[in-house]
């Protein structure tokens, strides 16, 4: 800046910072640009990599929203089944016999062409056939028009899942089984109506069968309990050791702790809940209650951090208006201070309950992963979760697992965003201005 | 209004209220207030008047105990009220402050009804007996803050909702609801126009009836409108205390002087 210590024969002091603005100025300007254009990119990324993701999980997972059925008329025969000995009734060879009459050419004593047509039901129609019949015996004797699930593989069929130009050697399903399949569809005997199996029923073997029920309740229970524990817990600790605990080492020592709690895998807890809740303490393995515990454990540290966020963003004005008038330092906390975070500590918490709604890892390790087909009538029951049984289908080789991993994605993203949409909400309804 | 008018002065005496004798700060190692000695009277505006930083919120703070908030501060000497020590060991901060009311320099209500805000101090002494009384308390409280005829028809709604010049009488009025017998007020007009400032020191004024009042200003009009005593605070040292008009007119020290005639601060 040499032209700033020259001799004043120039113009004045003034002009020259005018030049010097102007001539920095295009300068200036472009590194604005050149920082929004960064931004401006970084956030269409960003997008496109989740619309990527939500757009594979959509084209893979809608499959499993629907379900292939065919709707039989099937002969109740009082030779296979008994009013007296019902459970134990021959359900199968009853459908057998029903889909022998729509394909007269197949010999039904021959068992290994039997095999050919009762493989194209699912394995679950016979007990969707024995339930109704339980329920009303007079159906015995009877024909009755049945819906029931085709398997695995015709369903497939169904959603074009299975090439039809792809050689029969490399199909799952062959040419005659296709003609099958046809004929049926011809006879106007197959619809597809939505899959609400997949939200009611428990795990099965059989993907046409297997649903999230399990997994959500499952979910809902290991929840409750995380949140039953860590709620209070965290909120204690953090309203002690930001209003009450004196400044010590030893508080600086905890708090440093806390910090880094939160920051550790969480496979680390799975172990850690592994060895203290069912090594030493003996609880049931797989049950949501064990898996409440040790996602409580992840939580705690995520709501003191936002707790103690929350309580210090209260503005020191109202607790000198509470001290002023006589209020006590416990008074001044739980009638003040704590009610006016409390937006902030329940943001906080759902958040934190939504990270571990989607947490597998720990779960894994106490056994939560466990191939179950009831959903558990309470907290100590076996039960899977979510994540886990995400974890389950993407393991299982069947094809029809591959949506249906898609769709139960589809499911726990669907509450993660509205656990995380209360949390705006509350956000938004209960926040202050002072 | 003349600002320099100096308010009538009455020089019968009272009774000493609040006494210090040799009353030190400490913030950490600063020492922000160094030995200070007053006497203040029952039933008399108190001013305390000096330049930023020079001490005079902090001794204010320390005379209910608002300054034990702070962990790094320290207070030494003596300070009583009424003959007791008030950093006495036997004493609690929660009883002096239900004795020392304390108005702020931002109006802060709490984020409730203006009824609770009022009805909140009376509720944790236990104040009263039934609804109709705490009603009672709550209606002479808003009066003598001169705010209860503009709020009378809506004691429900949000006492952040009033107009800032409205909050800080509220603020007066929760102080005076639990009846104490000094009101310390720290610049309670800074954040006000001068219409609000105006309604303030008219209060302030009917306050003196009842009660002993401090109050720090940065206006030295203020100080000469609404007090009878001033003190001049400069660098943690108490300065100069006296009359007001004394102060305003006939300076002793040589930096209230240069204070008062604009030289320093």
């Amino acid at each position: 800046m040499t032209d700033l210590t020259t001799d004043n024969a120039g113009p004045g002091p003034r002009n020259l910072t005018t030049e010097a603005v102007k001539n920095s100025l295009g300068r200036r300007n472009r590194k604005q640009l050149y920082l929004q254009g960064l931004g401006i990119a970084a956030i269409t990324f960003a997008l496109t990599m989740l619309f990527i993701l939500i757009w594979s999980l959509v084209s893979t997972g809608h499959h499993a929203f629907t379900q292939t059925h065919v709707t039989l008329d099937v002969y109740v025969d009082p030779e296979e089944i008994s009013e007296e000995n019902l459970p134990r009734g021959g359900f199968s060879e009853v459908l057998l016999a029903s889909m022998a009459q729509q394909f007269p050419d197949i010999d039904v004593s021959d068992r290994a062409e039997a095999r050919k047509l009762s493989s194209i039901l699912s394995d679950g129609a016979q007990f969707q056939l024995r339930d109704r019949v339980v329920s009303d015996p007079s159906l015995i004797g009877q024909t009755v028009s049945l819906t029931v699930p085709l398997s695995d593989p015709y369903d497939q069929l169904n959603k074009n899942l299975v090439r039809r130009d792809t050689p029969e050697n490399r199909r799952r399903v062959d040419d005659a089984a296709i003609a099958r399949f046809d004929q049926l569809a011809d006879r106007g005997m197959i619809s597809t109506p939505l899959n609400f199996t997949l939200l009611t029923a428990a795990d099965s073997r059989f993907p046409e069968l297997a649903g999230l029920r399990g997994a959500l309740v499952g979910s809902f229970w290991a929840l409750l309990t995380c949140f039953l524990i860590s709620f209070p817990l965290g909120i204690g600790a953090a309203v002690y050791l930001e209003e009450f605990a004196p400044k010590s080492r030893v508080s600086d020592f905890i708090e440093i702790n806390i910090n880094n709690l939160a920051a550790v895998p969480s496979v680390v807890f799975g172990l850690l809940a592994l060895a203290v809740f069912i090594g030493w303490f003996g609880m049931p393995r797989s049950a949501p209650f064990v898996g409440g515990l040790t996602l409580a454990l992840m939580t705690m540290p995520t709501i003191i951090i936002a707790t103690r966020a929350a309580l210090k963003a209260v503005p020191p004005s109202i607790r000198e208006a509470a001290l002023g008038v006589g209020a006590s330092k416990h008074q001044v906390v739980f009638q003040h201070v704590l009610p006016l975070a409390m937006p902030g500590i329940l943001t906080g918490t759902i958040i934190g309950l939504a990270q571990a709604l989607g947490e597998t890892a720990p779960l894994l390790l106490i056994g939560m992963n466990a191939f179950i087909t009831s959903a558990p009538s309470g907290p100590f029951d076996s039960a899977t979760a979510l994540p886990t049984q995400i974890f389950i289908w993407a393991d299982s080789p069947e094809r029809g697992f591959v949506s249906r991993t898609s769709a139960a994605i589809l499911v726990l993203l669907g509450f993660l965003i509205f656990m995380n949409a209360i949390a705006i909400f509350l956000r938004s309804k209960f926040e202050r201005k002072w | 209004m003349n600002d320099m008018r100096i308010t009538e002065q009455r020089v019968d005496t009272h009774e000493i209220k609040f006494s210090g004798r040799d009353v030190h700060v400490y913030y950490g190692e600063t020492e922000a207030i160094k030995g200070i000695d007053v006497d203040i009277e029952d039933k008399t505006v108190t001013a305390f008047i000096g330049p930023s930083g020079c001490g005079k919120s902090t001794f204010l703070r320390c005379l209910n105990r608002m300054n034990d908030t702070i962990d790094i501060c320290r207070v030494t000497g003596d300070i009583t009220l009424d003959g007791e020590d008030i950093y006495d060991k036997r004493i609690d901060p929660v009883q002096l402050r239900a004795k020392v009311g304390m108005v702020f320099q931002k109006p802060n209500p709490f984020p409730k009804s203006i009824y609770d805000n009022v009805a909140y101090g009376p509720k944790i002494h236990g104040l009263a007996k039934n609804k109709a009384d705490l009603d009672d308390i709550v209606e002479r409280a808003l009066r003598r803050g001169a705010i209860w005829e503009e709020v009378k028809d809506r004691l429900q709604e949000p006492g952040t909702g009033l107009s800032g010049g409205q909050q800080q009488r509220l603020c007066i009025a929760r102080a005076v609801a639990t009846e104490p017998e000094v009101l310390l007020m720290d610049e309670p007009c800074s954040a006000l126009d001068p219409i609000a400032t105006a309604q303030v020191e008219e209060l302030i004024d009917e306050l003196r009836s009842q009660y002993s009042v401090i109050i720090v200003t940065h206006s030295m009009q203020q100080a000469a409108r609404v007090s009878q005593k001033t003190a001049f605070f400069h660098l943690g040292h108490l300065v100069e205390f006296g009359e007001t008009s004394e102060i305003f007119t006939n300076p002793k020290d040589p930096r209230t002087e240069s204070y008062i005639t604009g030289r320093i601060g």
